[in-house]
């Protein structure tokens, strides 16, 4: 296949924002053409994602095909010349891999994994640049933000007030999420992930429900701005930390790397390329004992706690959860789906990317307390979800349930729990989009959430009810709908993870007890059942009662359409867990050699 | 020193420009009839910016002497001027361009002010302090230090009280003036402890004699002159504990001086203040053993702190648009304090941070002043509150304070948040992460009272909201060109700028 030449990413990135700025200038009176720009925007970026997608494992193919020839041509690994992505083979990156003095494995198959990529500088002076690219963790993640936003655009039709605005700063809000998962370099990826935070203030303050609106959306803007000024901190003396690396003892590697093509040539030392940083990290850079003074701690012991939960606030990982339902009951339905189904997504793949990816060692140490907050969230998450009598806060409730679960599955530090996570993150985003969109078109009509008074809305509105049912059962993972391919995998990893990982606390030290965990996790899952029936029953079965709601009718054939395309991939994706999950392992291949645990 | 006239006068290019300006305008101000005295703010503000254009294409610091060869030669060679007074480098360069825009975009914003605006004196003023202002940038003498902050400030004083008839304003200008010559007497006392040990005004004269062998018994009384001197510039950049005067001045002063002495005189009192601590104190002067470096970064750290917790905190109960902003300058000086703290790393990043940061603040606080003055002028009222509905009342206007909020606030893609980016950035390089952390928390607490202001204008009614707010086409010019400096700031201007502020910060560590 032949490189396509286009700069497909930027386009993707661009586009939003391009349309969001015209549609400012347009008059304040023609609504339709803004819609119409909007979902043009959001359908082409839609369709660009798709294209990425359906495109990566070509061409991860093509760069991998292109190794093994230049093996093979330097009279090695012969026998690696049927190689292609299923057996995408950790040995063959071994084999180019080690350098005297370092290590490049890990680093090398993160950039091998790396398609799309585009790089222009930004700020050179600093290292900076303009650098996109889609892995196999972020390409999930894109499709998904595809799918929100064309779903986001036709839910928010109806909107009459200020059309304008709200879908110019709907589209900067998506360009600024994709930015995040497309962004190769540090600084990049803080400047789309604070860009996403304000519109979503204003979206949420402005169009959001009357009663909570302010509140909720200054708090959630807040918690979410803490943890990530934070994080930028501790990732700045990171940066530094990497460039003295280079300067002094990691030289070597780092002119090894540039040599491999792992680098540009013109990287300095003080850069915010993810590569680089990822490469300072195989070869121990934040590992030096005696950080701050204290010969007990390492860089990465640190500030590792920092950077994770500094980005896990906008996961909604315990104790910092709290702005999550009230942020997704205050917006209106578009915000909320992309909110929810996109947005918290946002902070596990950043955590991820650096706070796991980057300093391994602090995860190590880390992630083994923290999977107990994620423990309360995925219960806790799960309890005050069924408690709830507000229909939309049964559903941001189940949200931090569902992300706790998230989490959990990159605590379990082995492939299959991590690949649980990544299918948990667009399994969740689809599906809680699509609970949104259901919540969004009852209470539109029926202009009340309270469950008890809710009743039979089956009968008028079979769409919403069947939806719903849909993403009830992918909730409480059902096998054959995508949530059970997602959780089953993280309670598998976390059964494996419990031979292998240690709590260690002073002269405390726990072993063996992510077993209990999933014992109590799967609690969980029973309790979502629960809340799913519960729901389901109150809401769409018994009595409908028309006196109560003479307005409400059926969904318009668009709306019926949002349910459809949100639906479908939980079905696909239960069915056919491979037209995902190999992607992700590509992706996580190269996470899990960092952390040392192989595959 | 040699003292070459004819050599020294392209380095006062932008001064000269001003003089003959100042002539101009009070020429106009005697000759142009009611009906066309509109045309004083036109001519003094392009001509402000015109200055500013010329200076950037033909007075540029160049390494060399330039060559003349192919007849006339653009650029003058970096070194002092003036027997000693000024110094021509990129650092003076920039600072001088940030004044000149300054003024140049206050001239042109006061076009439709009531009581201000159709006044030939107001602008004379006004460039008169621009000029001493533009001194300031590079000023390298005790004396030329004095002189020009005194030009910037004395006029000032006159602006801030220039509406008469309004209580306030003329409260504004006492407190002004009763608070700024305090502080220039302090700073002027500092000065002159410094001459009386060295014997020297210039910096370099200063610095050699403080490390040479003949000055090598006591710090003490170095640092005590020291003290005095940043408590007098706490004054001008409104720095906390020195930040009384700043509330109430910039409450009651006309708008566009608000606006004029939020930005030029702070951005000119920064340029100043780090030339001076990095020419008379540098790394390497030792007095009896002391590192004196270590002592003004710490009493930077501190203000920075006290400045940026203070300004947010205060500033969260406002009720007032201009006291709001107000708070937050003291705040924004806070954050601009930690660039000087990480001067200890002596590292060009973070001069040019304060460089950027400062080029940035200017149109910045330029853009949100333009939209208060139309938003009172239009219809009277200064109360946050008052600003309800301004989204659905003229929503480009609400747009163009939302991206100056913003970028105060230090959210992508305004230029704030790069601004910000490098000092937090130059922080941590000086290895001040506690500094760091408690910016960048400090930040969050800002942006609270960004996000209010902002949340005010988007979702709350008011009665007024059919009314619209007119924008006469000099204001639509200033807002177009603030606004698109702040985004483009933001982005793809960083990388040259910040370039231009490195090659100022090169001439400092020489």
């Amino acid at each position: 296949m032949d490189a396509i030449n286009f700069p497909v990413l930027s386009l993707i990135i661009f586009i939003p924002i391009i349309a969001g700025v015209l549609m400012l200038f347009l008059p304040k009176d023609q609504k339709d053409l803004v819609r119409g720009l909007a979902i043009g925007a959001a359908a082409a970026v839609f369709l660009l994602s798709l294209f990425v997608y359906l495109n990566y494992n070509a061409r991860v193919d093509q760069i991998a095909q292109q190794q093994a020839n230049t093996l093979t041509m330097a009279g090695r690994g012969a026998e690696l010349a049927a190689f292609n992505l299923e057996n995408y083979a950790p040995e063959l990156v071994q084999a180019t891999g080690t350098v005297s003095g370092g290590s490049l494995t890990s680093t090398q198959m993160y950039k091998d994994g790396m398609v799309f990529e585009e790089y222009v500088p930004w700020l050179p002076q600093l290292g900076i640049a303009y650098h996109v690219g889609v892995d196999g963790l972020s390409i999930p993640m894109v499709l998904l933000t595809g799918m929100v936003a064309v779903a986001g655009v036709l839910v928010s039709w109806r909107i009459e007030d200020r059309t304008r605005e709200f879908m110019a700063f709907f589209m900067l809000l998506v360009a600024g999420v994709y930015g995040v998962f497309l962004a190769q370099d540090v600084f990049m990826l803080f400047f789309f992930y604070e860009l996403a935070i304000f519109p979503m203030y204003l979206l949420i303050a402005t169009w959001g429900w009357v009663q909570l609106r302010e509140y909720a959306a200054m708090k959630l803007t807040l918690y979410i701005l803490i943890g990530s000024v934070i994080a930028l901190v501790g990732v700045i003396a990171m940066l530094f930390v990497a460039s003295d690396f280079y300067q002094n003892a990691g030289a070597g590697v780092f002119e090894a790397a540039k040599a491999a093509n792992i680098l540009r040539a013109d990287t300095p030392t003080f850069n915010f390329n993810l590569t680089s940083i990822m490469l300072a990290a195989e070869n121990g850079a934040f590992n030096v004992a005696g950080y701050a003074g204290n010969d007990a701690l390492t860089f990465a012991k640190f500030w590792f706690p920092f950077i994770f939960m500094g980005f896990a606030v906008l996961a909604g990982v315990f104790p910092f959860h709290n702005w999550s339902p009230d942020g997704h009951v205050a917006a209106p339905t578009a915000v909320s789906m992309i909110h929810a189904g996109v947005l918290m997504k946002l902070g596990a793949y950043a955590a991820l990317r650096m706070g796991v990816q980057l300093l391994p060692d602090g995860a190590a140490v880390h992630l083994p307390w923290i999977v107990f907050l994620t423990l309360i969230n995925v219960v806790y998450g799960a309890f005050i979800a069924f408690r709830q009598r507000d229909f939309k806060y049964v559903i941001g409730f189940s949200s931090v349930s569902h992300m706790g679960l998230v989490s959990m599955g990159f605590a379990t530090m082995n492939l299959t729990g991590m690949a649980g996570a990544g299918l948990q993150m667009f399994s969740h985003g689809a599906m809680t989009a699509l609970f949104f969109g259901c919540v969004g078109m009852v209470y539109d009509r029926a202009h009340t959430r309270d469950i008890p008074s809710l009743g039979g809305f089956i009968k008028v509105m079979p769409w919403v009810g069947l939806a719903f049912i849909v993403g009830g059962l992918t909730s409480m993972g059902m096998p054959g709908l995508s949530g059970f391919i997602a959780e089953f995998p993280i309670f598998a990893g976390m059964w494996r993870a419990s031979e292998t990982i240690t709590l260690n606390i002073g002269a405390f030290s726990l072993s063996n007890y992510y077993s209990v965990m999933v014992v109590i996790a799967s609690l969980g899952i029973v309790i979502t059942a629960a809340y799913v029936l519960r729901v389901t029953s109150q809401v769409f079965f018994g009595d409908f009662d028309r006196e109560k709601f003479p307005d409400v009718d059926d969904i318009t054939p668009r709306e019926r359409f949002v349910l459809l395309f949100l639906g479908t991939p939980l079905v696909l994706l239960g069915m056919l867990p491979s037209i995902m999950a190999p992607m992700l392992e590509v992706g996580l291949r190269p996470v899990l050699a960092i952390l040392g645990g192989g595959a | 020193m040699d003292f070459n006239v004819w050599q020294s006068l392209p380095v006062v290019a932008p001064e000269i420009g001003l003089t003959i300006m100042a002539i101009v305008v009070l020429a106009l101000d005697l000759s142009l009839p009611e009906s066309k005295r509109r045309n004083l703010a036109l001519v003094t503000g392009v001509g402000l910016l015109a200055t500013a254009l010329l200076y950037l294409l033909f007075w540029f610091p160049t390494a060399t002497v330039p060559d003349a060869s192919s007849g006339f030669a653009f650029g003058v060679q970096e070194g002092l001027y003036w027997g000693g007074m000024v110094r021509h480098d990129s650092l003076a360069q920039i600072f001088k361009v940030i004044v000149l825009i300054a003024g140049g975009l206050t001239a042109l914003m006061s076009i439709d002010v009531k009581g201000i605006g159709r006044k030939g004196e107001f602008y004379l003023i006004l460039i008169v302090s621009t000029l001493g202002a533009s001194l300031m940038a590079g000023a390298s003498d005790l004396i030329m230090v004095f002189l020009a902050l005194e030009t910037t400030t004395i006029p000032l004083y006159i602006l801030a009280a220039f509406k008469r008839e309004d209580g306030r304003s003329s409260e504004s200008g006492m407190k002004y003036f009763l608070f700024g010559s305090f502080a220039s007497g302090l700073l002027l006392y500092g000065l002159s402890l410094l001459y009386g040990f060295t014997g020297q005004t210039s910096f370099t004269g200063i610095s050699a004699y403080l490390g040479s062998a003949a000055f090598n018994f006591n710090a003490v009384p170095v640092l005590g002159s020291l003290t005095l001197i940043i408590v007098g510039f706490g004054f001008k950049i409104s720095a906390a504990p020195f930040h009384f005067w700043t509330p109430d001045v910039y409450e009651g002063a006309p708008t566009p001086v608000t606006a004029f002495l939020s930005v030029a005189s702070k951005a000119a009192s920064f340029a100043l203040m780090v030339r001076f601590l990095l020419g008379v104190f540098p790394q390497t002067l030792v007095i009896n053993g002391q590192e004196i470096q270590g002592f003004w970064v710490n009493l930077a750290s501190v203000l920075a702190i006290i400045s940026m917790t203070l300004g947010n905190l205060v500033a969260l109960g406002q009720k007032n648009i201009k006291r709001l902003l107000a708070y937050s300058s003291i705040a924004q000086a806070g954050y601009t304090l930690i660039g000087v703290a990480a001067l200890q790393a002596h590292s060009d990043t973070s001069i040019a941070a304060i460089a950027f940061y400062m080029f940035m603040y200017t149109f910045t606080n330029l853009l949100a002043f333009a939209v208060i003055i139309l938003f009172s002028e239009a219809t009277g009222s200064e109360k946050i509150t008052d600003l309800a509905g301004l989204s659905r009342r003229n929503p480009m206007l609400a747009l163009a304070m939302t991206i100056a909020l913003l970028s105060l606030g230090g959210v992508p893609p305004a230029a704030g948040f790069i601004g910000k980016f490098f000092l937090f950035q130059s922080a941590v390089e000086a290895n001040l992460i506690g500094l760091a952390m408690i910016g960048v928390l400090n930040s969050i607490v800002a942006l609270y009272y960004y996000l209010v202001v902002i949340k005010i204008m988007y979702v709350d009614r008011s009665e007024d909201e059919d009314k619209p707010i007119p924008v006469s086409r000099p204001y639509v010019w200033v807002l177009a060109v603030t606004v698109l400096a702040v985004i483009l700031l933001g982005t793809v201007l960083v990388s040259p700028i910040f370039d231009w502020a490195v090659r100022g910060a090169a001439g400092l560590f020489a």
